[in-house]
């Protein structure tokens, strides 16, 4: 017999007569408010700050600027820029565009100075910025590798709670949820941001 | 209304003084409480030790000796919460008919087992903790003691998160006439009693306790109070040993009082 | 069936006769530092924890929700692993099954060397410290490298895990610049010459050590939070980024997980990616959580599905609850007796109450050790409280200790006490004699019952029961 029919076997032995159980879902489900709503979007800055994270809230025609502000401030020159990030965004800014056609080598990606991107959604409750490798995005490590992420989100990508983003993402894409840079607690139980992923992260919120 | 007072074998056999406390309390509200001369034990050391079949045995007897009362007060929230919790556990698990069919022989055991599930049925919910009896059946906090003494307040573990008793025990004590009540650092942990755990992880048991000790030195009382006579003999125990001075007293000697006698006969 | 193999061959081998928890945890005690750092990292994370459940107000629900998940997973564990099956192979990913632990290790070594590579990056997994895969791969001249902060400290420490989340709980940040400062070197980059106790130089020590390693892997070894039935998608929540290099740079990705660690739907996700963060780092959100779904961009992705003993408790009734465990820990936190004993004591991987019922259930009651584990417990109700799938953990130790076999002095007692309970006039006499000779109670106990005497006193055993006073006085009236 194959460990697979044995291990399945097993299961059926142990679970023959088992009653089966109704899932009650009285938590709070998709949320009635409309994404991008006023009050989403302040939350959402409020709890990405609280994980250390730089966050902007700045309208469209600001952006440009903004941009190029942050990335000299860093100071980044050669940034990562995924296929389908909007190129009126970077009018302003002087940097070295580095692409991922074709794909960069892992010592390529740990030279560039940070990344650009956008991302899929948001989550307001939990300050959580959510990669699906859509455009603008680029593949999952292109916002590991680099130190410095910034990322770019329309205030309507921005939703209520953990069940509004699951309803709305797919499954069969590479997601990375990303709240705040990179951090451990593995030193006392208390909380240090910066290890391995992007040490500074950086969010604009556009509205 | 038939009221029946399970003393516990603890309370019993060591803290005589708390029985006399609940009758002196109980009386003075104008409850006729009774004592069925017949208890002994709810099983919670059997149980909790891993002789579950002995446990099951007086579980059995605890309700053949009450279910017929309305209410049954315990001045003990670890057994209260031992007969409400478990019974049910024990009525549904298999070694209710193990015992019955080797008490009863043979075939009678289903039956049996069937019939204790029916009377912990019956019974488990007229088993009240002395508080809850107070406020949610009689209806009152303020029970005319009077106790001028700083006091602070260790909830144990069964009455918080066995019973769910809340606040119930400290609005009865801020209702006590000069009972000053300060709270008690770290209120919520285990003083590591635990029945047979201070004998069988000693060492663990030993620091938990010292902890808990340093929490009611902390607070400056001069008595600590509790719902529960077993965890007061743990950390009453080592208060004494390290010749504090502070006083433990249960929750029922501390409402017993009044200005004419006061209570805490240790 | 061969025991369940559970990690821990050294410090508490659970072969060795002689060792208990109690003989372990009396040792644990005495160690001020152990004690000091244990206290400090748990009431943080208690104090953190509770905020972040507290601000949830379907807390409650969500806990409701995610337990009845995995009851209704386990119940029907057959018909999901089939379909995970599926959902994976369709997503070009390849899944293996391991009966038990030896099969798992040689799974993955032969993955590994049909690579041609001699050495592995790992991302903190449960279940391949369960299995013991960093030993075996080595016996195969497989060096394995562990990422996570806490598993490099103990792995540069040859030291044990003492807790599920930061098995390096036990360790203060002086012990781990020590550790990083003698140690590194031996495995890679060598730790700066001035590297300090501070937290953030520590974490900045681990980058630069790490760094390389990771940009130049080619193999991976991952477990996973979580494993969706119906896309065959993998979640893996981290915080350092370790996790994501190893998921997404290697060529090669083997991930080993538990059959139990299954979630029928996406949907069902909604409720654990709340339940589990709160849980375990206290905090709203971990700062990453990878999704893959079979072979991503452009990996060869292999997936070891372990049973490990997990079918046997299954099959148990009660014990069955403890595998819907999400390995959280926050039962940990909250326990008064882990914060005193650590986690060596309880001589497995799993330490602290889950430990307590898990490690017995699937490794059997045979040695002293494994007998102890089940009183490690003044069943306080703590752990009950916290665990976001609602495991019962006093209720499964009690029935563990009834089925545990029991010393004949205790057994001796215990017959005896039930005896004299048996019947009201029994207990009664027996009151009237200790009434009798109270004086004669001695100030420190025999036998077992020293441990009750060293620290604290006995109370005065009273002239008169209860029972007595009652009848002399007719209840008081006389």
């Amino acid at each position: 017999m194959s460990s697979r029919d044995l291990i399945l076997a097993r299961v059926r032995a142990a679970v023959a007569g088992v009653p089966d159980v109704e899932v009650p879902r009285a938590y709070r489900g998709t949320a009635s408010a409309a994404a991008g709503a006023e009050g989403l979007v302040e939350l959402f800055a409020e709890r990405v700050r609280d994980y250390k994270a730089v966050v902007h809230v700045v309208a469209e025609p600001e952006v440009p600027a903004l941009v190029a502000r942050s990335v000299a401030e860093r100071p980044a020159r050669r940034l990562a820029v995924p296929g389908g990030f909007p190129a009126s965004w970077l009018e302003q800014s002087e940097i070295d565009q580095v692409t991922d056609e074709p794909r960069l080598g892992a010592a390529d990606l740990d030279a560039v100075d940070g990344v650009l991107t956008t991302c899929a959604l948001a989550i307001a409750e939990t300050g959580t910025i959510v990669l699906d490798a859509g455009p603008g995005q680029g593949r999952r490590a292109l916002t590991l590798v680099p130190d410095y992420h910034l990322c770019l989100v329309r205030a309507d990508q921005i939703v209520a709670g953990v069940p509004d983003a699951v309803a709305r993402l797919d499954p069969v894409r590479p997601l990375t949820w990303i709240s705040g840079p990179s951090a451990t607690s593995d030193i006392e139980l208390n909380r240090v941001e910066g290890v391995h992923g992007p040490r500074t992260l950086e969010v604009v919120i556009v509205v | 209304m038939r009221v029946a007072l399970f003393i516990t074998c603890v309370n019993d056999t060591l803290f005589p003084g708390t029985g006399r406390a609940v009758v002196t309390l109980l009386r003075r509200l104008g409850v006729d409480v009774e004592f069925p001369e017949a208890q002994t034990c709810c099983g919670q050391m059997h149980v909790n030790t891993g002789y579950r079949d002995e446990g099951v045995r007086l579980a059995r007897h605890f309700v053949d000796v009450f279910r017929d009362y309305d209410a049954v007060v315990v001045p003990s929230g670890s057994c209260a919460a031992m007969v409400r919790e478990q019974y049910p556990r024990l009525a549904g698990s298999g070694a209710a008919g193990v015992v019955a069919g080797k008490a009863g022989g043979g075939g009678a055991g289903a039956g049996r087992a069937s019939g204790f599930a029916a009377a912990a049925a019956e019974t488990t919910p007229k088993v009240y903790d002395l508080s809850e009896f107070l406020i949610d059946v009689l209806g009152v906090t303020d029970v005319g003691a009077y106790f001028p003494h700083r006091v602070t307040y260790h909830p144990t573990c069964h009455s918080l998160r066995g019973l769910h008793l809340g606040d119930r025990p400290t609005r009865l004590l801020q209702q006590v006439r000069g009972l000053e009540l300060v709270p008690l650092p770290g209120a919520e942990e285990c003083c590591g009693f635990g029945g047979t755990f201070a004998v069988k992880n000693p060492d663990i048991s030993a620091a938990m306790c010292a902890d808990k000790v340093r929490n009611v030195l902390d607070t400056g009382a001069e008595v600590l109070c509790a719902a529960d006579n077993s965890c007061l003999m743990h950390i009453g125990g080592t208060l004494h040993r390290q010749k504090t001075g502070i006083r433990v007293m249960h929750l029922a000697e501390i409402l017993a009082s009044t200005e004419h006698r006061q209570g805490g006969s240790r | 069936m061969s025991r369940t193999f559970l990690g821990m061959p050294g410090i508490a081998s659970p072969g060795k006769s002689g060792q208990t928890f109690p003989g372990n945890a009396a040792r644990a005690v005495q160690n001020s530092q152990l004690r000091f750092n244990l206290r400090k990292a748990t009431r943080t994370i208690r104090a953190r924890r509770a905020s972040v459940v507290n601000e949830l107000p379907d807390w409650a629900e969500l806990r409701q929700a995610g337990k009845a998940i995995k009851d209704h997973t386990l119940r029907n564990l057959d018909t999901y692993l089939i379909q995970l099956e599926e959902a994976v192979t369709k997503a070009g990913g390849h899944v293996h099954w391991a009966a038990d632990a030896d099969e798992a290790n040689r799974i993955v070594a032969g993955l590994v060397k049909a690579t041609g590579e001699t050495e592995v990056v790992k991302v903190k997994s449960m279940a391949t410290q369960e299995i013991g895969l960093n030993e075996a791969l080595l016996e195969e001249g497989i060096t394995a490298y562990e990422t996570d902060l806490a598993e490099l400290i103990v792995q540069l420490g040859d030291d044990w895990p003492s807790h599920i989340l930061v098995p390096a709980i036990h360790r203060n940040r002086s012990e781990i610049r020590e550790i990083f400062a003698d140690n590194m070197s031996g495995w890679g980059r060598p730790a700066p010459d001035d590297l300090t106790d501070d937290p953030a130089a520590l974490a900045e020590a681990a980058r630069l050590h790490l760094r390389e390693r990771f940009l130049a892997s080619k193999v991976a070894i991952s477990g996973a939070n979580f494993m969706i039935a119906e896309t065959g998608t993998l979640v893996v929540l981290e915080s350092e980024g370790n996790g994501r290099m190893c998921l997404t740079l290697p060529e090669t990705l083997i991930s080993v997980v538990g059959i139990e660690k299954l979630l029928p739907t996406w949907r069902d996700l909604e409720v654990f990616l709340q339940l589990l963060p709160r849980s375990s780092t206290g905090e709203r959100m971990n700062p990453y959580t990878s999704m893959w779904t079979g072979a991503t961009e452009g990996q060869d992705f292999h997936l070891v599905l372990l049973d490990n003993g997990r079918t046997g408790v299954l099959a148990d009734e009660v014990g069955r609850q403890a595998l819907r465990c999400i390995r959280c820990s926050a039962c940990l936190n909250v326990c008064p007796v882990y914060e005193r004993a650590g986690g060596h004591a309880y001589g497995s991987v799993y330490p602290g109450p889950i430990g307590a019922i898990l490690t017995p259930l699937l490794r059997g009651m045979e040695t002293e050790l494994d007998r102890s584990l089940p009183y490690a417990s003044s069943l306080c109700g703590a752990c009950y409280e916290v665990c976001p799938v609602a495991i019962d953990i006093p209720s499964v130790l009690v029935e563990l200790r009834a089925r545990a076999r029991h010393p004949w002095t205790e057994r001796a007692g215990m017959a005896a006490a039930g005896w004299v309970f048996n019947r009201s006039g029994r207990l009664a006499r027996l009151q009237r004699i200790g009434g009798q000779m109270r004086t004669m109670v001695p100030k420190r106990l025999p036998g077992p019952l020293s441990g009750w005497t060293d620290t604290r006193d006995l109370p005065r055993v009273p002239k008169e029961s209860f029972r007595d006073w009652w009848n002399r006085t007719d209840g008081g009236s006389r």
